[in-house]
């Protein structure tokens, strides 16, 4: 892709200033008159028989306009959806009804029970302690192994135990690769579940319109289609009835990618009410009944050679889906398997899942999503394999690249890599790390009793989501380009940003490709009523695939504008060219027309060349015909504190490859935050349930995010190895910070304490839990 | 939400007034760092506040030559930039530093912490190594107590019903002595997993003429090492690493969560106990 003026530029986010001065509207902000305030009763057990409920008292409370149980809404609101059932891919997958209350039985801490409409919050609040619920507790499951436990409680009693389903996935000859193997090198591998913390919680806004049978609902989503036509099954509206907007949304990292049980439960609730009704996610609620990421435990078998050259890989894992699905729960572990060969060349790979029903929240897509899993398994593998056979961790990362002249590359799981050039990225990493230096650093700091660590990944990852027959609902992306009279532009895209800066780069884009100033172009996304049909943000897929529904869109409009231009110049369309913003006659830019001037004409009708429809507006749907493949090599150095075990990140190098590059200054910003959120996961995030299933790190005192004074300054750079898979050559920045800097995390500390014989510890590596390990030897 | 009066007195007299009137209906406000959130949590629901927060006077910091006073309304902050602490008293700006966030520093209040006794709280570890007598008025007048007798048990200090603590004193430490604060952030909330703030003063010969230790996070209440103390005065540097292995001496109950068992914070307090006294007798040569 050419760079130009904008595209290439680091230009800053246009979407900031409002953020940073409060005038974005989020859900909250929203405020409608005769507004009811909603709060909702939550189970504090994690798994009980709800014998019976009482809410007279609280119906009684001066302020309440309606207490709504499990009972109440049966019959009218349908279960929340799972998109990831077909028993095809999921052989004996249960799928239990998933209430938007709870009836006869509740299954995790935070499971919904009742909804109260008040007049304002705080009665709302004081309303749900007076409602009262028979609860007669039983045994509960807190992890996979656990639900397939002799006797374990059954969590759904529609089925005699806690199998979930069960996913595999098989590729080359595994049995042959195991025999053939000088070594194999086993270990087991835990994902710890996390929790995704998105800066604004969940939030609904819901109102009736009885005039016109609309509803209106504002949810703090990164899917506002999808959750429309969900919607409008489980309140059995017609779709065209229903309006889903997502205003400013505050961070999601996936865990918007979902419908939930408030958004139906609102949306009905204003029609049955005839009044408005907003209900705002507390952080506690947030914890409890928002999804988690990750919670798969494994063992890894690795065929090797004993000059480290990898011939095959067996993963059998477990993992603790929580109580019930959400949208995409059983789809997430399958995105672990096609990534299982990472930048490696074997073949011969084989997992084999088992997913368990507990009392907890459900599991679906954070940050990642079966990506990290995937990523942090095979680089921590290599690690091991380099450990156990005494090489030199790089030494087996080379020997078992996929070269560069490879790609297309089709992997063991039948992925096929669009481009890409590892060693590249890994030897720029190397060079700026100084790598020999660093060694040198660290055999004399261990010298003086202090425990220096340099640890890899070098990743690769699947964005760009991405074909629709690999995805359960659509994988394509829609986009309307209009041009107004005056020449302003608007840009109606399908996706729906909310932090990715696509109201910046889609400008840019724009801007260029038409030739109009950026300020003159507004990207509209978010309101089912005014977008056409979209899937939405989360995958990595904004601009691989929306931007590129944009790009064509914005294409078909550019030919209009060429023919009409070459029209009014006398001129042929292919001698048209844009310069300095003017469509002009190559040559004679002193004659040009703004794209201002031919929208006019377009508009008004009168001197279009003959043929030409009036109006200057186009639409394009697109369907990526693959997924892109970003990569990269980070590298960190960390010193452990011998005397505490505490962790000290000394430097992080990253080298990232997402193809072109529209605006370096938002790839850094998402590749920041990646790391960041890669880091909690390494360092400190854990959701913890204890025996009788109460969330102990239910609250910010308690779960620890990662700080900005836990990281040094980041040291970015790129490699560019443009995607084939769409026209601007771009393959998605989103996860991968997350996805490449886990392992890099995880393979320094243990690196560093490899003085004192350490091969493998599993997440978060917690000060107590290393300096433990440092007192064992 | 259970209803409450606001109440902001302007000046202490009247602000004692209202204690005593509303008693155990009523809760001072500082700087609500503590206090609102157990409120929003609906774990303290007193129905009357009384705000401090514009009481003349109480906010104060000065570092004379003889004696630093704290008024019980400065923030963290203002302690952690004082223009004269870090050559009177570096030991408060460093304690001061490592609290929280700037958010919580510029809001929570020295007064507020020392009164709330959080067992992972910064102040009451430096608070005893400094020997502070903390200032308190009540409906019998005033009367001050020594830091070592104010920390009680979890949550629990010295301070008597109607009594509202109005401020700290410590006398100024001579030029030969010096102090550190070594911590572990608590990963999710910052408090100290261990904290330990060790205060000494030399003599000619450079040994240690009085040693004080103060130990937090690791027992329900923070404490003074006095085994550590006994066992450093009248000797060097080279006798740290031996007294430091007594800073839990005594201890019976120690703190322990899932953050950390209380084998690790006892170590963590020998570990920080070294640290802090080679630091405090480097500063003070
Ligand atoms: C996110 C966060 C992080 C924090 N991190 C740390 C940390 O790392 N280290 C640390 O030490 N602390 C930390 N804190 C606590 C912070 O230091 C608070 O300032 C402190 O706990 C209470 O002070 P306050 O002024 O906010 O008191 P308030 O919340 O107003 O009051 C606390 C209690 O003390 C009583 N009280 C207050 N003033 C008086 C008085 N003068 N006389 C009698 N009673 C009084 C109140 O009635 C109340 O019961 C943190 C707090 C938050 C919210």
């Amino acid at each position: 892709m050419p760079v130009s003026k904008s595209v290439g530029a680091r230009i800053k986010r246009r979407e900031d200033p409002r953020l940073i001065q409060g005038l974005a509207h989020y859900v909250d902000d929203i405020k409608l008159p005769n507004l009811l305030h909603v709060a909702i009763l939550r189970s504090p057990y994690a798994h009980a028989r709800i014998n019976g409920i009482n809410t007279d008292a609280a119906q009684n409370l001066s302020g309440v306009k309606s207490v709504v149980t499990g009972d109440d809404v049966k019959d009218v609101i349908g279960g929340i959806p799972c998109a990831a059932t077909d028993p095809e891919g999921f052989p004996g997958i249960k799928v239990p009804h998933h209430p938007v209350l709870a009836t006869g039985k509740v299954r995790f801490v935070g499971e919904p029970i009742a909804a109260v409409a008040a007049t304002d919050a705080y009665i709302a609040q004081d309303a749900l302690d007076l409602i009262e619920v028979d609860y007669e507790p039983l045994d509960a499951i807190n992890s996979a192994d656990a639900a397939f436990a002799d006797g374990a409680p059954v969590i759904h009693e529609d089925w005699d135990d806690n199998m979930a389903f069960t996913w595999s996935i098989a590729g080359g000859d595994v049995d042959a690769a195991f025999a053939e193997a000088d070594q194999v090198v086993s270990q087991r591998i835990d994902h710890q579940r996390l929790v995704p913390n998105p800066m604004e919680t969940r939030g609904v806004v819901a109102q009736y319109l009885p005039g016109k049978d609309q509803l209106n609902l504002w949810s703090s989503t990164q899917i506002p289609h999808l959750l429309r036509t969900q919607i409008s099954v489980m309140l059995s509206m017609a779709e065209n009835h229903v309006r889903v907007i997502a205003p400013e949304v505050g961070g999601g990292f996936g865990c918007k990618l979902n419908v939930y049980a408030e958004e139906a439960l609102l949306g009905h609730m204003a029609k049955y009410l005839g009044q408005p009704v907003k209900w705002i996610e507390g952080r506690r609620e947030n914890f409890l009944h928002t999804i988690h990421g990750r919670d798969q435990t494994g063992d890894v078998e690795l065929a090797v050679k004993n000059d480290g050259t990898i011939l095959g890989l067996k993963y059998t894992v477990s993992a603790d889906v929580g109580a019930y699905y959400q949208l995409l729960t059983p789809a997430i572990p399958t995105l672990t398997g096609l990534m299982l060969c990472g930048s490696y060349t074997f073949k011969n790979v084989e997992m084999n899942l088992k997913a368990a029903f507990t009392n907890k929240m459900a599991t679906d897509a954070y940050r990642g999503a079966g990506r990290p899993e995937a990523t942090y398994l095979i680089e921590r593998m290599i690690d091991v394999v380099a450990h156990d056979l005494d090489l030199d961790p790089l030494e087996v990362r080379r020997k078992n690249f996929i070269g560069k002249d490879a790609f297309p590359y089709e992997t063991g799981t039948a992925v096929a890599y669009d481009s890409g050039d590892y060693t590249a990225a890994l030897d720029k990493a190397l060079k700026i790390a100084d790598y020999e230096a660093l060694r040198e650093q660290q055999a004399e700091l261990r010298e003086e009793g202090r425990y220096l660590g340099i640890g890899f990944s070098t990743y690769v990852e699947i964005c760009g989501m991405g074909p629709s027959a690999a995805m359960p609902a659509g994988g394509w992306e829609s986009s309307t380009v209009r041009v107004d009279p005056t020449g302003k532009v608007t840009v109606l895209t399908g996706v729906s940003p909310h932090g990715q800066g696509q109201e910046t780069t889609f400008a840019q884009l724009i801007a260029d490709g038409l030739g109009v100033d950026i300020d003159d172009i507004r990207i509209i996304h978010g309101d089912t009523d005014t977008v056409q049909y979209g899937i939405g943000t989360f995958g990595s897929r904004a601009t691989a695939v929306g931007g590129t529904a944009m790009v064509h869109a914005m294409g078909k409009v550019k030919d209009k504008v060429v023919d009409i231009a070459a029209h009014l110049l006398e001129s042929n369309p292919q001698d048209i060219v844009i310069e300095d913003n003017k469509y002009c006659v190559r040559g004679a830019p002193e004659s040009g027309l703004t794209l201002g001037e031919i929208a006019m004409v377009a508009h008004v009708g009168v001197e279009l060349p003959e043929g030409t429809e009036p109006g200057l507006a186009e639409s394009h749907f697109f369907e990526p015909p693959n997924f892109t493949y970003p990569f990269g090599t980070h590298i960190a150095v960390v010193e452990v504190d011998a005397d505490t075990g505490e962790v000290e990140i000394q430097r992080y190098i990253a080298v990232d490859d997402c193809g072109n590059i529209i605006n370096p200054l938002i790839v850094e910003g998402q590749v920041h935050g990646g790391i960041a959120q890669g880091v909690g996961q390494a360092l400190y995030e854990e959701a913890i349930y204890d025996e009788s299933g109460q969330m102990i790190t239910g609250s910010f005192m308690d779960y620890a995010l990662p700080k900005a004074h836990n990281f040094p300054r980041f040291e970015l750079a790129n490699t560019v190895t443009p995607s084939p898979v769409n026209p601007m050559g771009v393959k998605g920045v989103g996860e991968a910070g997350t996805i490449g800097s886990t392992p890099a995390i995880a393979n320094a500390v243990i690196d560093a304490l490899k003085p004192f014989g350490v091969r493998h510890i599993d997440l978060p590596l917690r000060p107590e839990k290393l300096w433990k390990l440092m007192q064992e030897t | 939400m259970t209803p409450f009066d606001y109440h902001a007195p302007k000046t202490l007299r009247s602000a004692m007034r209202l204690v005593q009137e509303f008693g155990d209906d009523a809760k001072v406000l500082a700087g609500g760092h503590s206090l609102i959130p157990s409120m929003k949590l609906r774990l303290a629901a007193p129905s009357v506040v009384i705000d401090l927060g514009g009481v003349a006077g109480l906010k104060r910091v000065t570092a004379g030559n003889e004696t630093i006073t704290i008024g019980a309304l400065a923030t963290h902050y203002a302690v952690e930039s004082h223009r004269l602490l870090p050559s009177k008293c570096s030991l408060l700006p460093e304690t001061a530093a490592e609290i929280g966030d700037a958010q919580v520093r510029n809001r929570g209040t020295v007064g507020g912490s020392i009164a709330h006794a959080d067992p992972a709280a910064d102040w009451p570890a430096t608070m005893l190594a400094l020997d502070a007598q903390i200032d308190i008025a009540g409906p019998d007048g005033e009367r001050a107590v020594a830091a070592s007798d104010f920390f009680v048990d979890l949550f629990i200090t010295d301070l008597q019903p109607g009594e509202v603590l109005t401020g700290i004193r410590i006398a100024t430490p001579p030029e030969n002595s010096g102090g550190a604060y070594v911590k572990m952030r608590q990963s999710a909330s910052g408090f100290a997993l261990a904290g330990v703030a060790a205060h000494v003063t030399l003599d000619d010969a450079g040994n240690c003429a009085s040693v004080a230790v103060g130990v937090t996070g690791v027992a329900p209440a923070a404490y003074r090492a006095d085994a550590v103390e006994d066992a450093l005065v009248g000797q060097g540097i080279d006798a740290v690493a031996d007294a430091a292995a007594h800073a839990t001496d005594g201890v019976e109950e120690f703190q322990e969560d899932h953050h950390a068992s209380g084998d690790y914070r006892a170590h963590l307090a020998r570990v920080f106990a070294q640290r802090a006294l080679s630091q405090a007798i480097e500063r003070a040569a």
